[in-house]
């Protein structure tokens, strides 16, 4: 079975809400919509306090080449442009509207039809999914549009569609593929085509074999299509890991890109969307996110339109807990640790983990014995004591020639290092610095 | 819903493991070992390891609280008790009690807590012990105890070991003399009553226990492969070279049964602290060890070099770690 | 016998050689330098703490010597007295600089602004400032790990275990700037110590907006703007929901304390205010402001001689 040559961990599985399928959640009292839920510029606010919206309604224009429009998920009146807290726990701009009623949008297509045909060119296919807000729907949240134009010079060769969901608890693309296994088929290919390929590969990990049967199934209807089984191991999921196992090709080292070995990696919740925005006009504003936790009542998967506070989510997964100590979005290994629960859901969150007390406090740290079981556990070859204890001490250019900048921080060493020991606070402390100070480099230059 | 949530940094969950979980492991896998001992060494064998492990956990945790003044007392991570339990594997088991603090004081008190206690040493612990009692007590830490004296301490009859006899071959140049030794399956099996193993250390009698508890290592992960192997493979293939060109040498399986070459390849050498911390690196270090092992034993002036040998590659160790980086992502770019 | 007198001879004639080849490669390769920098470097307090902006005391006295002026560079650790020495080898004036002292912007003690998270994670404000809004519901304000505290080379800062703010000692404090490049959040300022060591600020660097500001933090500055209308030197903007005070313009009249009505405006090193005209709508009487106000300078009651109290009646 294939799977990456270098690192990884086992993380216990824990998908309690695998079987559980996808439920549409209720509609808020109000929605709030931060204005930066994606990588790259802000988007910009065009609505004002007043303004009538309906569900999919421009309220914000992207903020640049890299960035991403941001719709109304909901109909109502505009409350206030003002500012959130968002999942970084910081405030940001956002948008706030008060609901009411459903209103859609007259141009999107709400039957449940499934239009496999696609005649647009693949320039006009990129156009679409730039102007319905379409980014990573797997945590990352890149513009889907800029990862489709390839920079002069890099050739895309194929499409990966990550299916791999290799976070503990999170069951979100698995209740997707088991369910919307048709339209995710014709948004690979929409895919393929905006790229230019005619090669597509979807990666699952051998945890979802329901999964792998139905999805081979109906890619055995589709040229060029094939499904990839992978060995459940983390962090599978991380596009490089992806492109190692499925292609044994390894991306080179930063500032290099996957296109640079010719793949154009997606998550199937992109696909998804895709298939939506381009043959459904709907642009990007609802997803699945995954409730999950071992003291939750009811964990669940809720089709859940964005700006919905998370709080409403957990209610309907049978309410927060007692004994919750932390609630974080995403899943356990790389997810955000939550200061309240009234942060809205965005188009990154792909899930809510709600982990009792005990469980949640992490241990005392111990001084480093210098098991090395880090440096095995690191996917990316490199030696995580040595990174963090260069960045305790500030040392910046030894922390750079040890190649920092390609942590991924999946946090693998962490995870497996005996003595309980920060790595990964201080390996983030020091990527940060070391990106300011190369690019306080080249902007000298 | 009044509770505080609790904010960190990812990742939220750990795998589990702990240092204790790793050093108790390995007093598992000393288990056997230890039961050989036992029954080949009787009183003497008990009274030594006891000895050694109290007084071990009494220099760390006094040391640690009234010279060091620190808050947490580490005794119970499980590295001390480690350390007087190999620290008494290289002694012999007629050893006086005030000779085993005395090295129990020096491999914990200038092994280990004058560099900062757990994970700052540059030398393994119980090596420094046993190498400072060696030079310090020469008469004492050379008269080693036959096998099967179960109920005598410090009046057990001594004898020559295994080791003895191949130095004496290769100093008289006559490889008769090594007829004298044991034959190699014994020398392997340590069947603990088995007079004619002659005498040696607590634990160095059985190579196949010591075997058991590698596997155990391998098994549950406290370890890789690459250390033992390495060093065992380059005796192996030395000592197999040397006595095909000259038969004073022993017998390469003889070599690797006798003396403390089991335990320091499986226990000694794979110390967490002191080895490097890449595979390439410590296959080096595996290959530099058997080699030099080898040298010392045949063309040295002791009969015993596993100790030597390691502590000089302790002392390379950080050099190896520099030179030695793990193949990282994207150097490999396979079509 | 003979062996020692060999071994005697043989050692010294090394010895001697030696010693000549050294004497001439030290005149061949001789740097010269210039005998001043080693008479200024020895008046400097050879902290090496880069207070001065420049790396180390010997490239100060470097500096110092080879440029024709004193003016802009200033030993903070030494002060004053050091530097009219400098000027006094180098036969050239030291130019009077203000003594500054480092000011920590923050009253978000655990009464002022509660806790409403736990954080659990490495003990240093800069990752802690990376995993979220803090502890508080003040995203801008001090996170009490303490990075201020270990960069201070003169033990003038420490953080007190009751409020979770670091406090500054005067005394003590260089202002080498070392806190504030510390502080993640650029909380700490340096600020001049003013005359007879009192001064005024803003105790606050939050930026949200007023209503939300004072829901996160008691005594946060909400940009209500009194305290501008009623400053006579003009020495205090508001920018991004958060008021300054300018210490050039600032004349210390105190004018804008009592006006603040989250008493955001920290006065230091004055004595204790007579009772407030209740027609200003401040019904805090003296001993209230000074107590938590003061910074450890010691109350004077002799207030009815103090120019600034005459100032203010």
């Amino acid at each position: 079975m294939k799977t990456f040559r270098i690192g990884g961990v086992h993380p216990a599985e824990n998908k309690l809400s695998a079987d559980k399928s996808i439920e549409t959640l209720a509609l808020p009292m109000q929605a709030v919509f931060p204005l930066s839920q994606h990588i790259g510029a802000p988007a910009t606010a065009i609505v004002k306090k007043g303004d009538i919206v309906k569900v999919g309604t421009k309220i914000a224009e992207a903020g640049g080449f890299v960035s991403a429009p941001i719709f109304s998920s909901v109909s109502g009146k505009v409350n206030k442009v003002d500012t959130a807290v968002d999942a970084s726990g910081y405030r940001k701009p956002a948008i706030y509207i008060d609901v009411e009623g459903d209103e859609w949008e007259e141009s999107i297509d709400r039957t449940d039809t499934l239009v496999k045909e696609c005649d647009l060119a693949p320039e006009m296919i990129i156009e679409k999914i730039k102007d319905a807000g379409v980014v990573g729907m797997g945590g990352a949240c890149f513009p889907t549009h800029v990862k489709l134009t390839p920079p002069p010079g890099c050739k895309a060769e194929c499409v990966i569609i990550n299916g791999v969901e290799c976070e503990p608890y999170l069951t979100a693309d698995y209740r997707l593929m088991m369910e919307k296994a048709d339209q995710v088929m014709v948004g690979v290919t929409i895919l393929m085509k905006a790229a230019k390929v005619d090669k597509g590969y979807i990666g699952i990990e051998n945890n979802k074999p329901e999964a792998i049967k139905i999805l081979t199934q109906k890619a055995s209807e589709y040229q060029g299509i094939e499904v990839v089984p992978l060995k459940t191991k983390y962090p599978q999921g991380g596009e490089k890991q992806l492109i190692d196992a499925i292609l044994s090709r390894q991306v080179p080292a930063p500032p290099a890109i996957p296109i640079n070995v010719g793949a154009v990696v997606q998550n199937v919740g992109t696909a998804y969307a895709v298939y939506e925005a381009v043959q459904k006009n709907k642009p990007l504003f609802e997803r699945i996110v995954t409730v999950t936790g071992k003291s939750l009542t009811n964990p669940s998967n809720y089709l859940t339109r964005m700006g919905v506070p998370m709080s409403q989510l957990i209610d309907a997964a049978g309410g927060q807990p007692e004994d919750t100590g932390k609630v974080i979005g995403g899943g356990p290994m790389m997810g955000k640790a939550l200061m309240n629960t009234e942060i809205p859901i965005t188009k990154g969150s792909s899930g809510i983990l709600l982990m009792n007390n005990k469980e949640a406090k992490r241990l005392q740290p111990q001084p480093c014995i210098r098991c090395a079981k880090c440096v095995s556990a690191c996917c990316m070859g490199l030696e995580p004591y040595l990174l963090a204890t260069l960045s305790a001490n500030e040392d910046w250019e030894r922390v750079e020639k040890e190649g920092v900048s390609s942590c991924i921080e999946c946090g693998s060493c962490q995870f497996t290092c005996p003595s309980h020991r920060y790595l990964l606070d201080y390996i983030r402390l020091g990527k940060t610095t070391v990106g300011g100070i190369i690019r306080a480099r080249s902007t000298k230059k | 819903m009044a509770n505080k949530l609790i904010v960190s940094l990812s990742p939220h969950v750990h795998g589990g493991d702990s240092v204790q979980k790793n050093m108790y492991r390995v007093l598992i896998a000393l288990i056997p070992a230890l039961l050989v001992s036992l029954l080949a060494f009787g009183v003497g064998a008990a009274i030594v390891t006891i000895t050694s492990v109290a007084a071990c956990l009494f220099f760390e945790w006094s040391i640690s609280k009234f010279i060091l003044k620190r808050n947490e007392c580490t005794i119970y991570d499980g590295s001390a008790v480690i350390t007087g339990v190999l620290l008494a594997f290289n002694l012999p088991s007629n050893l006086p009690i005030w000779i085993i603090i005395i090295g129990a004081l020096v491999a914990i008190g200038i092994g280990k807590m004058t560099f900062g206690g757990l994970g700052n040493n540059p030398f393994n612990p119980a090596l420094v012990g046993r190498v400072f009692l060696l030079i310090s007590f020469p008469v004492q830490m050379t008269s080693w105890p036959k096998v099967g004296q179960l109920t005598s301490y410090i009046d057990a009859q001594t004898g020559a070991t295994p080791l003895a006899i191949m130095k004496e071959a290769i100093k008289t140049g006559d490889s008769s003399v090594l007829s004298k030794l044991p034959d190699s399956f014994s020398l392997f099996i340590g069947i603990p009553n088995d007079v004619t193993l002659g005498a040696g250390s607590l634990g160095e009698i059985s190579a196949a226990a010591l075997i058991i508890g590698l596997i155990y290592m391998l098994v549950s992960k406290v370890i890789t492969w690459h250390i033992p192997v390495s060093i065992l493979a380059t005796v192996f293939v030395m000592s197999g070279l040397m006595h095909i060109a000259n038969p004073i040498y022993a017998s390469p399986i003889t070599v690797l049964c006798t003396g403390g070459l089991m335990l320091g390849a499986i226990f000694m050498a794979t110390d967490y602290v002191t080895s490097p911390m890449t595979h390439k690196g410590m296959i080096i270090y595996g290959v530099a060890i058997g080699f030099l092992t080898v040298v010392i034993r045949a063309f040295g002036a002791y009969p015993e070099g596993m100790s030597f040998a390691i502590l000089i590659m302790n002392a390379f160790t950080p050099l190896i770690n520099t030179y030695c980086k793990p193949k990282r992502f994207g150097e490999v770019i396979k079509k | 016998m003979n062996l020692i007198f060999v071994a005697i001879i043989s050692l010294g004639a090394i010895g001697l050689v030696a010693a000549v080849i050294l004497y001439f490669v030290s005149k061949k390769f001789a740097v010269y330098e210039d005998p001043r920098i080693a008479k200024v470097s020895e008046v400097l307090p050879q902290a090496n703490c880069g207070g001065c902006g420049f790396p180390g005391c010997s490239a100060f006295a470097d500096a110092c010597v080879k440029s024709t002026s004193l003016d802009g560079k200033f030993c903070p650790v030494g002060g004053q007295s050091v530097m009219d020495k400098v000027g006094q080898i180098l036969g050239i004036d030291a130019s009077v600089t203000e003594p500054k002292v480092a000011v920590v912007r923050c009253n978000g003690t655990c009464d002022n602004s509660p806790r409403v998270n736990l954080y659990d994670g490495a003990i240093s404000c800069k990752i802690a400032n990376a995993t979220s809004g803090g502890e508080t519901l003040c995203s801008y304000g001090c996170l009490g790990c303490g990075d201020c505290v270990e960069a201070c080379q003169f033990d003038a800062i420490h953080m007190n275990p009751d409020t979770g703010l670091p406090e500054v000692d005067e005394d003590k404090c260089t202002a080498c700037g070392a806190c504030v490049k510390a502080c993640p959040r650029v909380i700490i300022e340096l600020r001049p110590k003013g005359k007879n060591n009192r001064r005024i600020f803003v105790s606050c660097v939050n930026k949200d907006k007023g209503a939300i500001a004072n829901k996160e933090c008691k005594v946060s500055c909400i940009a209500c703007g009194k305290c501008v209308k009623v400053c006579p030197f003009e020495a205090i903007t508001i920018d991004k929901n958060l008021a300054y005070i300018d210490p050039s313009k600032c004349k210390s009249c105190r004018k804008c304390v009592p006006e603040c009505p989250n008493e955001t405006i920290w006065e230091v090193g004055f004595p204790a205010r007579k009772v407030l005209d209740t027609n200003e709508g401040n019904t805090k009487n003296a001993d209230d402001i000074t107590d938590t106000k003061k910074e450890g300078t010691p109350v004077s009651i002799d207030f009815a001689n103090s120019d600034e109290v005459k100032a203010d009646a």
